[in-house]
C-alpha cells in the first residue's frame, strides 16, 4: 500500500499567493504527472493576515492521511512565516527562502537551504504579484519532485485567463535560477542568493 | 437500479480531470446529476459549494438564490422540486440545525432532493474552519417524528462528486431527501477529480405519473413503495400537506392514517436496507478485528489497519459509504466471526451506538472517540485495535 | 342534511373535503369566497395557478381550493412559493396565510421576498390572533387587546402590515376587510394581473377567540364594527394606516407601482455581464 508521502508546506503573507502555489504543485503532480497529490490549507482567522500556508502531499500511491505533519520541503516567503513554520521542518528537509524577505537563523546541519530574490525577479518582470510563481519555478527546479513540463501546464491552467504568458515567464525565471544554483553547487555559502546556512 | 436510467446533460457536466476540493467537487456532482436549483445560505465550511454553483449556473440554465436563512433555503428547494426541478441545499452544523424542520417535511411530502452538510466541530458555533463528524445522529434523528432518510458520507473530493450523483439518484428512486455528509477536511481538501463524459453518467429520472388529472393519487405507493410525482402547473390540481394524509394527499387525523403513512415512510428505507449497502471491504474475511469507519475517518483508519497488519494482526476494514441506513446485515454476518469491532469517529460516540446495537454483544465493540478539529492520529486507532484483541 | 343546489364556486373547491374546519362567524371563508370569485372574474388559468399556505386557520385555505395546493410548515409558505415561482416562472403563485404565520414566525421570509420583489401574491387574513392554537398574541394584536398569552392585554407595539410591505418594496399593497367583499374580490382580481410582490391584508373576525376574549360580541357585531369604522382611502400613505384596538380602519389600494421582479433583474444582470453566452432563463425544463 502507500508509502509515506512527501510533505510540502508553502508559507508566506496573506495575499502572496501561497494557496495558488499549492494548487499548481498539486495539480501538476496529480493531473499532469498522473500521480497523487492532496492539497490542504488553514482556514479562518488564522489563515488571514501575517502567516499563512498551504500544504501539499505528493505520492505515487493513494494518500490516506490528509495533513502535513512534518514538512520535507518548506517554502517561506515572509519572516513571520519563517518564525512560525521553520521549527516544523524535517531535520534533513529542504528550505526554500525568499532572499530579501526572510533572514533565517541557525539551522540544523543536515538541512538543505536555498534562497532566491523572487520579489526582485517578479518586479523585473513588471508584476510583483507573480512572486509566488517565481517561487514555484524555483521549487520545481531545486526539489526535482515534479516535472517542469507538468508544472508549466499547471501554471497555465491555474492562473487568471490573460495572465498565462507573464506567469509562465515568472515560472521560467524561478526555474532557471534554481537550475543554475544546483549546477553551481547548491547551498554553497559564497554563492550569490544563498546564505551561509551550515 | 432496475428502472430505465437516463444519461447526464453534457451542459452541466465538466468532463475531464480536475484538481478540486470536496466542496467544488460536490457542486460538480450535483450539476452533473441535473441539479438546476440551489437555495442556500453561506456558512463555513460549505460556502464554496454555493459559490461555485452561483458562478456556474447562469451558463447552464437554472437558478441560484441566496435565501435569508437556512429555514428558507431548506423549503425553497421543495417548491422548486414540486415545480419540476432537481434541487439541493448546502450548509454546515448550525444551519443544519435550522434545517431539521424541513428534513421532516421532506420525508412527509416525499420530496426528492439533496441536503449537503459539510460538518465542522460543534456543538453550537464550535470550530467553523475545522472538521467534525458529530452531526451523524442529527442526520438520522434530527427532525421530530419518525422517518427514515438516506445519508452518504464521502471521504475524498472524488467521492464528493460521485456520491452527489448517487444522492440525487437515490432521492428520486426512494422519493426522499438524501443527506450528503461531508466534513471540513474533505470539503477543503483538493485532489484529482475525474469527471466522466456525460453519457457515462447514469441518472435516475423522476418518476412522473402517467395518470390523467382526476385519477392521480399523489401518495399512492408505486415501485419501491414510493409514489409517482406530478409537477405543479400541469392540471393535476393535487394537494400536499405536512399533516398526516391519505393517498389523495388530504389530511386525515387518526391512528389508522398515521399507521398507514408513517409505516410506509419508514419501511421505504428499512425494507430496502439491503439494497442500500454501499461499503468498501478490505481484508474482512478471516479478520479477528474489523475496523468500521465512514467519511474522512476511513482514510486515517486505513493507515491504522496497515500499521496493525505490519505487526502481524489480522485486521479487516469496512468503510461505510452509506451510513444511514446502517449496513446491519453485513455487520451481523461478521459479528459471529470476529473478536472485535473498532470504530473511530470524530465525535464521542454516535454511529458506534448503532454498531453496538447490531453486534449485540457477540463481539467486543470499541469506540475511538475524537472531538474533531483535526482527524485521528492513526496510532490511536492502532492502539484501540490492539487493546480490542487482548 | 338538506340538499342544496351547487354553489357557483364549487368547482373551485375540494368539495370532498367539506365541511371545512372554520368556526361559525369566522371571516376566512368569506375571503375564500372572494378569492374564488376573483379567480372566475379574472379568468385566471387555473392549471397554472398554485396556492401555498403555512400553518394556522388561514393556513388551511390551500387545502380547500381545487388548485395545485401546498400546505407547508409554519411560517415558510413564502420560501416554498419562492422555489415554485423561480423553478417555473409560468406559475401564478399565491401565498394565503394568517397574520401570525406570515409576520411572526414567517416575518423574515416576508420582508425578504418583498425586498427581492419575488413575483407572488401574498394574501394575509389578519384576525389579530393565532386561532388554531387558542388565541395567542401575534405581531398585529392591538395594544390592550387580551390574548391567551397576554392575559392583561397586549403591551407590545404592532406591525402595520401595509407599511411593512410597502417599506420592504412590495409593488402592490391593499387592505380590505371581510365586510368589503365586492371590493376585496375586485382587488384580488386586479392583483392577479400585476407582477411582483403583491400584498393584500384582510381584516377578519375571529369570534371564537379574539372577539370573545375581548368581549366584542359575535361575528355580526364585528361586521358592524368593520362597516362603521372603515374608511376608504386609495393611495393613502402607508405610514398613516396603522390599526388601534377597535379603532378606525383605513382600507383601499395604497401602493401600485411597477418594478422589475427578481427574475427580471437576474436575467438583465446575467445578460449584461455574460452577453450572448447567456440564454434568458425561462424556467427549468
Amino acid at each position: 500500500m502507500s508509502e509515506r508521502p512527501t510533505e510540502i508546506k508553502i508559507s508566506g503573507l496573506g495575499g502572496q499567493g501561497v494557496i495558488l502555489s499549492g494548487i499548481i504543485i498539486g495539480k501538476a503532480h496529480a493531473i499532469f504527472d498522473g500521480r497523487h497529490a492532496t492539497m490542504t490549507q488553514a482556514f479562518g482567522p488564522e489563515a488571514r493576515g501575517s502567516a499563512c500556508s498551504s500544504q501539499v502531499l505528493l505520492s505515487d500511491s493513494r494518500i490516506l492521511y490528509p495533513y502535513v505533519t512534518r514538512p520535507d520541503v518548506l517554502v517561506v516567503m515572509s519572516q513571520e512565516a519563517y518564525t512560525r513554520f521553520s521549527p516544523e521542518l524535517n531535520d534533513d528537509g529542504t528550505l526554500l527562502l525568499e532572499a530579501d524577505l526572510v533572514k533565517p537563523g541557525p539551522l540544523p546541519p543536515r538541512l538543505k537551504a536555498y534562497s532566491i530574490p523572487a520579489t526582485r525577479i517578479a518586479e523585473e518582470l513588471g508584476r510583483k504579484l507573480v512572486l509566488n510563481i517565481v517561487m514555484t519555478g524555483f521549487f520545481t527546479a531545486v526539489t526535482g519532485l515534479i516535472s517542469g513540463e507538468a508544472v508549466r501546464k499547471a501554471v497555465a491552467d491555474s492562473v487568471p485567463p490573460g495572465t498565462e504568458k507573464l506567469n509562465l515567464a515568472a515560472f521560467e525565471k524561478g526555474f532557471a535560477y534554481g537550475k543554475q544554483l544546483l549546477t553551481s553547487g547548491a547551498g554553497a555559502p559564497s554563492l550569490p542568493g544563498t546564505y551561509p546556512l551550515r | 437500479m432496475a428502472d430505465a436510467l437516463i444519461t447526464a446533460d453534457p451542459k452541466g457536466t465538466l468532463t475531464g480531470a480536475h484538481y478540486l476540493d470536496g466542496d467544488h467537487a460536490c457542486c460538480e456532482g450535483a450539476l452533473a446529476a441535473g441539479c438546476r436549483f440551489v437555495a442556500g445560505y453561506p456558512i463555513t465550511p460549505s460556502t464554496e459549494v454555493i459559490e461555485r454553483f452561483a458562478a456556474r449556473i447562469p451558463l447552464i440554465g437554472g437558478v441560484f438564490i441566496q435565501m435569508e436563512d437556512e429555514l428558507a433555503s431548506s423549503i425553497a428547494i421543495y417548491g422548486a422540486v414540486w415545480a419540476g426541478a432537481k434541487a439541493m441545499t448546502v450548509t454546515s452544523g448550525p444551519g443544519f440545525s435550522l434545517m431539521m424542520e424541513h428534513l421532516g417535511l421532506g420525508a412527509m411530502l416525499e420530496t426528492p432532493c439533496v441536503f449537503v452538510n459539510v460538518q465542522r466541530g460543534g456543538p453550537s458555533t464550535g470550530l467553523p474552519t475545522m472538521p467534525g463528524q458529530a452531526d451523524m445522529m442529527q442526520a438520522r434523528w434530527g427532525s421530530h417524528g419518525d422517518y427514515e432518510l438516506i445519508t452518504i458520507s464521502p471521504s475524498s473530493p472524488q467521492e464528493s462528486f460521485d456520491f452527489a450523483i448517487e444522492a440525487f439518484n437515490l432521492s428520486e428512486k426512494y422519493r426522499l431527501p438524501v443527506i450528503l455528509m461531508l466534513d471540513e477536511c474533505v470539503g477543503h481538501m483538493t485532489e484529482k477529480v475525474n469527471i466522466p463524459p456525460a453519457d457515462e453518467i447514469k441518472l435516475y429520472p423522476r418518476r412522473y405519473t402517467a395518470c390523467k388529472p382526476g385519477e392521480y393519487l399523489p401518495f399512492k405507493p408505486g415501485p419501491d413503495m414510493a409514489p409517482e410525482m406530478a409537477r405543479a402547473g400541469q392540471g393535476y390540481r393535487f394537494h400536499i400537506t405536512g399533516l398526516t394524509h391519505d393517498e389523495k394527499g388530504y389530511p386525515v387525523m387518526n391512528h389508522a392514517a398515521q399507521e398507514r403513512l408513517v409505516r410506509r415512510l419508514v419501511d421505504k428505507v428499512r425494507k430496502r436496507a439491503d439494497d442500500l449497502v454501499r461499503v468498501v471491504e478490505d481484508g474482512v474475511e478471516g479478520a479477528e478485528c474489523v475496523v468500521v469507519s465512514y467519511g474522512i475517518t476511513s482514510r486515517v483508519a486505513s493507515l491504522a489497519v496497515q500499521l496493525a497488519r505490519d505487526e502481524g494482526l489480522k485486521v479487516g476494514h469496512l468503510m461505510c459509504k452509506i451510513v444511514w441506513p446502517f449496513p446491519a446485515g453485513k455487520i451481523r454476518a461478521l459479528s459471529g466471526k470476529v473478536k472485535s469491532f473498532v470504530m473511530p469517529e470524530m465525535n464521542y460516540g454516535q454511529v458506534v451506538l448503532e454498531l453496538e446495537r447490531v453486534v449485540c454483544g457477540r463481539a467486543k465493540v470499541a469506540l475511538v472517540g475524537h472531538g474533531g478539529g483535526t482527524v485521528h492520529d492513526p496510532r490511536e486507532i492502532l492502539k484501540a485495535i490492539k487493546e480490542s484483541l487482548l | 342534511m338538506t340538499t342544496t343546489q351547487a354553489h357557483p364556486i364549487e368547482y373551485l373547491l375540494r368539495m370532498d373535503r367539506m365541511p371545512h374546519i372554520w368556526c361559525p362567524g369566522c371571516g376566512i371563508g368569506v375571503t375564500v369566497n372572494c378569492f374564488a370569485r376573483a379567480l372566475q372574474d379574472s379568468k385566471a388559468d387555473l392549471d397554472k395557478t398554485v396556492i401555498v399556505s403555512g400553518i394556522g386557520c388561514t393556513g388551511r385555505v390551500a387545502g380547500y381550493l381545487k388548485l395545485d395546493s401546498f400546505h407547508t410548515t409554519h411560517g415558510r409558505a413564502i420560501p416554498f412559493a419562492t422555489g415554485l415561482k423561480l423553478a417555473n416562472p409560468e406559475l401564478n403563485v399565491v401565498v394565503y396565510s394568517g397574520d401570525g404565520d406570515l409576520t411572526a414566525i414567517g416575518g423574515n421570509h416576508f420582508i425578504h421576498a418583498a425586498r427581492r420583489n419575488i413575483d407572488m401574491l401574498v394574501i394575509c387574513v389578519n384576525n389579530f390572533t393565532y386561532g388554531m392554537t387558542g388565541g395567542q398574541l401575534t405581531p398585529t394584536t392591538p395594544y390592550s387587546a387580551v390574548a391567551s398569552t397576554a392575559p392583561y392585554g397586549s403591551f407590545e407595539k404592532t406591525f402595520s402590515l401595509p407599511f411593512l410591505a410597502d417599506s420592504c418594496g412590495a409593488v402592490y399593497v391593499a387592505r380590505w376587510t371581510t365586510f368589503h367583499v365586492r371590493q376585496l374580490a375586485r382587488c384580488m382580481a386586479e392583483a392577479f394581473t400585476k407582477r411582483g410582490f403583491r400584498f393584500i391584508e384582510i381584516i377578519s373576525p375571529c369570534p371564537t377567540l379574539y372577539q370573545r376574549r375581548n368581549k366584542l360580541g359575535d361575528g355580526l357585531s364585528f361586521m358592524k364594527y368593520l362597516k362603521e369604522s372603515s374608511e376608504c382611502k386609495d393611495g393613502a400613505d402607508t405610514r398613516a394606516v396603522a390599526l388601534d384596538f377597535q379603532g378606525k380602519i383605513i382600507v383601499g389600494k395604497f401602493v401600485d407601482r411597477d418594478q422589475p421582479t427578481w427574475l427580471d433583474d437576474m436575467n438583465r444582470r446575467y445578460r449584461e455581464k455574460l452577453g450572448d453566452k447567456y440564454e434568458e432563463y425561462k424556467g427549468i425544463k
